[in-house]
């Protein structure tokens, strides 16, 4: 397949431009409403548009931008104050009402569209799904030097100008009002209390959903205008705890995803020998959701991996930490060094459902830090080992006292529950846990609480009970 | 021309006889409804200036409802509010809020001192940044309720108390004369409690009235020096030493007064079949 200058001025460029400002606009906007945990509500307006669009058509016969956008912005606002009431009046939840709301509304657009059809009139249903990308083409430019004309300016695809102009007026009004708008998504009764009235903010961000989504359905269709709210903002908050950086990531998403799924669109069919091209707003769509599973899956802070990463790493200290302690019990109750089997079968009964590779993994980093030391199959505390056993089975004693003492536990239910809370001791948790045990040197079953390590103290002699 | 005269605008609150000219906050009248079902009746108060003021009350007595409706969250079924002898959302630079801990989402991507800053927003104005001085400010409150060290913390990595030492924070950096407090003491750690406690009676000490929702009946002699005790209607009001007494306490805590109850009901079933 090959692309000369002028086709890629003419066609792709255009294209490109139109997806990424729709995308980015989308984006930036969508932010807010997946924050205010109201991502459906992108959706509803996406789709309630169509009903506005239709209307105006109908009446009067133009598809001419200025009076479509205001009767799509109309439709936005009533599916927002419709989407109110319902909640209200139907005493439904708001993802209820607005459900019946969008669809409802969406239905009658395409009731009207199929009207409108009869009557010979160049619009359908599949443009407002998957838009019109391939039309938007642009016949001025044949070389890049055609861009310091003003005739190719001039010649501007008018979907390509209206999106401009929409993503620049949200880029303006969102920089202009991002406290505003802040505030009213994370505390609403308190920004109205300030003077900024939650609603107005709420009604003003929707009115814009509503341009956006209006401004990118001829070019993009209404699927990739839900996926630009809602995949970039959450693909970035996946990424981020900060709202700024998660304002910038969402349009540094966008842009990939438009870029890339056009790019596959266009020329991934004819690089694996297909013929046709596929829907680009569809591909961009895909690399929107692929990002954000990506996200989900590798988020350096809360991804999947990273989660299990951390959960096996805690579980292997969890078994070289019981693992020192229950050498330490053996030492106390003045038993030969146990066998590897021997240990590895307490660990197990203490901690049941804990998996082999922690376990070995739990071994490994005792052996690996020189805390136990192997011979002829029997294991042993070094002494680095068994000052920092002493200071485990220390905090494990102290908890039990705790139970008992503070929480009137039993003395036979405790043991468990202080296994557990041992491994997540804080210093001043453990401070707390020495203030409250005062001068109690024994535990509830009557065994010594070690003594606190004091720092350089020489090496600790075996204890006896 | 107009032949009827002009209807006269009703005397300030703080004119009248029954209320005090000094009050903060003068409530006078007000009832309170939610789809047409009262919640507060004819209630009817002035809160002593410079005072810790509990607001105490079995749950659903309209505790909460009673802060919102003298902040303007939700509107009066009827009577009137004035905040410094003006209507309240004249002086909303005076009042400050602290809102229960659980109305807000704490998974919210931004910082401690993000969330203080906010206490800032109404002086800041419309469209305006967040300057260096305001920032300064509200590190300033943090450091207040000992929580200058997590300014940077992402606000879901704080404990329960840290949360609402952040939300006090943030109500201090507001600059308030008067404060709503809901349920500050809500589920927090006793170094919390404490810390809250040191802050009230410094925001006392600096002349400043707080009205704070309380639901421990133990302590409410220790912190606050008046107390409104409410049970969709207020049940008694004063000093601690005069209102705080187990005849009182027993009228609020000892069930609704079935009659209103039933009245409410009925106003609301009225109110969804006119």
């Amino acid at each position: 397949m090959n692309i000369t200058l002028d086709l890629f001025l003419q066609v792709d460029l255009p294209a490109l431009l139109a997806a990424t400002l729709a995308a980015a606009t989308c984006a930036l906007l969508g932010n807010f409403l997946v924050l205010r945990r109201l991502s459906l509500m992108g959706d509803a307006i996406a789709h309630a548009v169509l009903p506005g669009i239709v209307v105006v058509f109908l009446i009067a016969s133009t598809r001419s931008t200025l009076p479509v956008i205001l009767g799509a912005a109309a439709a936005g606002l009533l599916t927002t104050i419709l989407t109110e009431l319902v909640r209200k009046i139907g005493r439904v939840e708001s993802s209820a009402s607005m459900g019946v709301v969008f669809s409802i509304l969406f239905a009658l657009g395409v009731v009207l569209l199929e009207q409108a059809a009869a009557d010979h009139v160049d619009l359908d249903a599949d443009c407002v799904l998957y838009g019109q990308l391939e039309d938007v083409s642009w016949f001025a430019p044949v070389a890049w030097t055609s861009f310091l004309e003003l005739e190719t300016w001039r010649d501007i695809p008018r979907e390509v100008a209206t999106l401009a102009i929409v993503f620049f007026v949200s880029a303006f009004l969102v920089t202009l009002f991002f406290k505003e708008l802040t505030i009213a998504a994370f505390d609403s009764a308190l920004a109205t209390t300030l003077g900024f009235r939650a609603s107005l903010l709420h009604y003003g961000l929707m009115a814009l959903v509503a341009l956006a989504a209006v401004a990118s359905f001829e070019a993009v269709g209404s699927i990739l205008v839900i996926a630009m709210i809602i995949c970039p903002p959450a693909t970035a908050r996946m990424l981020t705890d900060r709202i700024t950086m998660q304002v910038w990531l969402s349009l540094l998403f966008a842009v990939i995803s438009a870029v890339l799924g056009y790019g596959l669109a266009a020329f991934g069919p004819g690089f694996f020998g297909g013929e046709h091209a596929l829907s680009a707003a569809g591909m961009m769509t895909v690399v929107a959701g692929a990002l954000m599973t990506l996200a989900i899956v590798a988020s350096p802070s809360h991804g999947v991996i990273a989660r299990r990463v951390h959960q096996s790493r805690l579980a292997a200290s969890v078994v070289h930490e019981d693992l020192l302690a229950l050498l330490y019990r053996f030492e106390e109750t003045q038993q030969a060094n146990p066998t590897v089997d021997l240990v590895h079968s307490h660990i197990r009964r203490g901690a049941p459902g804990i998996s082999e590779r922690a376990l070995r993994a739990g071994f490994r980093s005792a052996l690996k830090a020189g805390e136990i030391t192997k011979n002829n199959n029997r294991l042993e505390l070094s002494s680095a080992g068994r000052a920092r056993a002493m200071e485990i089975v220390r905090t494990h004693r102290l908890w039990e006292r705790f139970l008992v003492d503070e929480m009137g536990s039993r003395p036979d239910h405790v043991h468990r529950t202080a296994t557990t809370l041992e491994h997540l001791t804080t210093q001043p948790m453990e401070r707390e846990l020495e203030m409250q045990a005062g001068a109690a040197s024994r535990d509830p079953h009557d065994r010594p609480i070690p003594p606190k390590p004091a720092p350089n103290e020489p090496t600790p002699d075996k204890p006896t009970l | 021309m107009s032949i009827h005269p002009l209807p006269e605008a009703p005397p300030r609150l703080a004119d009248l006889p029954e209320h005090s000219a000094q009050s903060p906050l003068s409530i006078h009248d007000m009832t309170v409804a939610y789809r047409h079902k009262p919640v507060l009746w004819d209630v009817d108060y002035d809160a002593p200036p410079q005072s810790l003021i509990a607001v105490v009350g079995p749950n659903g007595a309209g505790k909460s409802t009673l802060i919102k409706a003298c902040l303007g969250l939700i509107p009066l079924a009827s009577g009137r509010v004035e905040i410094f002898g003006q209507l309240p959302r004249r002086v909303r630079r005076d009042v400050g809020y602290v809102p229960q801990r659980e109305s807000v989402d704490w998974d919210f991507p931004i910082s401690a001192l993000e969330v203080v800053a906010m206490g800032r927003y109404g002086m800041i104005g419309w469209g305006r940044r967040v300057s260096r001085a305001h920032k300064d400010a509200a590190l300033q409150c943090l450091d207040r309720v000992g929580m200058a060290d997590y300014a940077k913390r992402q606000i879901s990595q704080l404990s329960g108390g840290q949360q609402q030492r952040v939300f006090l924070a943030r109500a201090l950096a507001q600059e308030a004369r008067l404060y709503f407090m809901d349920e500050p003491f809500a589920g927090v750690d006793a170094a919390t409690e404490r810390a809250i406690v040191d802050v009230l009676r410094t925001l006392r000490d600096e002349g400043k009235t707080v009205i704070c929702v309380h639901h421990d009946l133990q302590t409410v002699q220790e912190y606050f020096d008046h107390v409104l005790l409410l049970n969709m209607r207020v049940v008694a009001a004063g000093s601690i030493d005069t209102a705080f007494t187990h005849d009182n306490l027993q009228k609020t805590y000892g069930g609704r007064l079935t009659l209103l109850d039933q009245a409410a009901q009925a106003l609301a079933q009225a109110g969804a079949r006119p």
